[in-house]
């Protein structure tokens, strides 16, 4: 029974805890919302950060996306050739990747790459008393270092995407076109007709700025909220990569009932 | 005031006053509240008991945008010196320029160049901070603590870390602040030989309250034990050199020792 009971505890403390959190997590995002008229009166502050962020998260975006449309391209002439429509494969390569691979895969490198370095920066930050001196030299950490963070995030997130789509398209083209020999003109004009630029695109771009709104917020509240030793801020990286990476693929799933659902 | 974190008191019943254009020296053990006293005096922490009125403003009471107000009128030389890592040597000392002032780039690099002079780093503008030694980490962190040529500064350690040569230039910028801008300036600090050369008034911290209080001539000449042990560098004295023990620490004990036997 004493067993019982300390379990409906322990999950009544687990649920309490969960919901502590979001509400904490939403404060935080309304506090940096409030707060974000500096984006607009120190735009270099956010473009610092948008070449921080999206430069050197560029690398490992356009790679992995040609790798992708690699494999896109092979597995979709494969099963495509199965039903003779591989002069589809340049539209099934574009679709994949505007509106599924090139948000998601970019949002979970993105939180590899961007998010964990972040993570560490604002870590780092508190543990060195760089935030304390900052608000001793009255000047809001929340305003100053971290709203153009989240702007330089939330802008560089959906460059990075196109970026991604843009090399897997032609990751996708190499491979169908030019080393298996499917039809040039097929391939083009498909993919020309078929995607939608309101339906496809820009919904794709949604889910990417709210991708990029989600992993750079997660980046920054782990950061600000770590404790300020190594070990603190090891783990704050880590919870970053895990929470944002589900985040990211539950969202997705929201996401695409909402958009593309009847 | 009485100040402490949660329900432990770290200084009780302390009081202290400091004027324009005088330096004065707070001196203590380690974990003798120094810091503590410098945290309250920020706005950093508020006190379990009494007030801490900060150029005129009652921290306890006072709103978001007047503890800015204060704020932007008072200098801070943090312990760890606190330099932004992202910023090179001169960007960190014009930071409190470019966030509270509109002077021209020209003006900035004037007034940086001209603070980071006094600290003889001019020539290590351009360097990041991840090049520059502790010692000099410290001399920019004091030049950005002064830059604004503030109403009241205060320093955490400003001599730990720096060599002879450093340390007494650092006395004599410090003296040389508040006498020319007419500055409070309080010095948190170990350093007897050249906190009392500079000093108008120095407390002494101890055992959890203010020891002694005076000017720096009168505590050289004081006979209380406590003073005399802090300022001779006595082992045997009022002031415990060995942490005593705790019941917890005893429980430990008994249990490292019984897991080995």
């Amino acid at each position: 029974m004493s067993a019982l009971v300390s379990l409906v505890s322990r999950l009544g403390a687990w649920v309490i805890g969960c919901i502590s959190a979001t509400g904490l997590f939403a404060r935080f995002f309304v506090q940096l919302l409030a707060r974000s008229g500096i984006a607009l009166r120190r735009p270099r502050l956010v473009s610092q950060q948008v070449h921080f962020i999206g430069n050197y998260s560029l690398l490992i975006i356009t790679v992995s996306g040609l790798f992708v449309g690699f494999v896109l391209g092979l597995q979709g002439y494969y099963t495509l050739r199965r039903y003779g429509s591989e002069e589809a494969l340049g539209l099934l390569v574009a679709l994949s990747l505007v509106r599924e691979l090139g948000p998601v895969v970019t949002a979970l490198l993105f939180a590899g790459r961007a998010g964990t370095s972040l993570t560490a920066e604002i870590g780092l930050m508190k543990a060195g008393e760089q935030l304390a001196a900052m608000e001793v030299m009255a000047v809001d950490p929340l305003r100053r270092v971290l709203v153009p963070r989240l702007w330089g995030g939330i802008i560089a997130m959906p460059i990075l995407a196109a970026v991604f789509s843009m090399v897997g398209i032609i990751g996708g083209w190499f491979v169908g076109v030019q080393m298996i020999g499917v039809d040039a003109g097929a391939f083009w004009s498909q993919m020309q007709s078929g995607v939608d630029v309101w339906n496809d695109i820009a919904n794709g771009v949604i889910k990417s700025v709210v991708f990029g709104i989600t992993v750079t917020l997660v980046a920054l509240y782990e950061g600000w909220h770590a404790r300020p030793t190594p070990e603190g801020v090891s783990r704050a990286t880590t919870r970053t990569v895990v929470v944002s990476s589900l985040a990211v693929l539950g969202l997705d799933f929201l996401l695409t009932a909402l958009m593309f659902g009847n | 005031m009485s100040l402490g974190y949660g329900d432990f008191t770290v200084l009780r019943d302390v009081s202290m006053t400091v004027s324009a254009g005088q330096v004065v020296a707070v001196m203590g053990g380690s974990g003798s509240g120094k810091t503590t006293m410098l945290r309250a005096a920020t706005g950093q922490m508020a006190p379990q008991s009494g007030t801490v009125c900060t150029l005129g403003q009652n921290l306890s009471t006072a709103s978001r945008e007047q503890l800015h107000g204060v704020r932007q009128r008072m200098g801070v030389l943090f312990q760890q010196g606190a330099l932004f890592t992202d910023l090179n040597v001169f960007e960190n000392v014009a930071f409190p320029l470019r966030e509270h002032t509109t002077l021209s780039e020209a003006d900035i690099t004037a007034r940086v160049l001209d603070k980071l002079q006094a600290v003889g780093l001019r020539a290590a503008a351009h360097l990041r901070v991840a090049e520059i030694s502790g010692g000099m980490a410290r001399r920019v962190a004091l030049a950005r603590a002064i830059v604004l040529e503030p109403e009241l500064i205060l320093y955490d350690e400003p001599f730990a870390g720096l060599d002879p040569i450093s340390m007494g230039i650092t006395a004599r910028l410090i003296r040389d602040l508040s006498d020319r801008l007419g500055c409070a300036s309080v010095l948190i600090t170990h350093d007897v030989q050249e906190s009392f050369a500079i000093a108008d008034q120095v407390y002494l911290l101890g055992q959890g309250r203010m020891v002694a209080a005076g000017t720096p001539l009168s505590l050289t000449e004081s006979t209380a034990p406590y003073v005399r042990q802090f300022l001779d560098g006595e082992p045997d004295g009022p002031v415990a050199f060995h942490y005593p023990d705790t019941p917890a620490f005893t429980k430990w004990l008994d249990r490292q020792q019984g897991g080995r036997s």
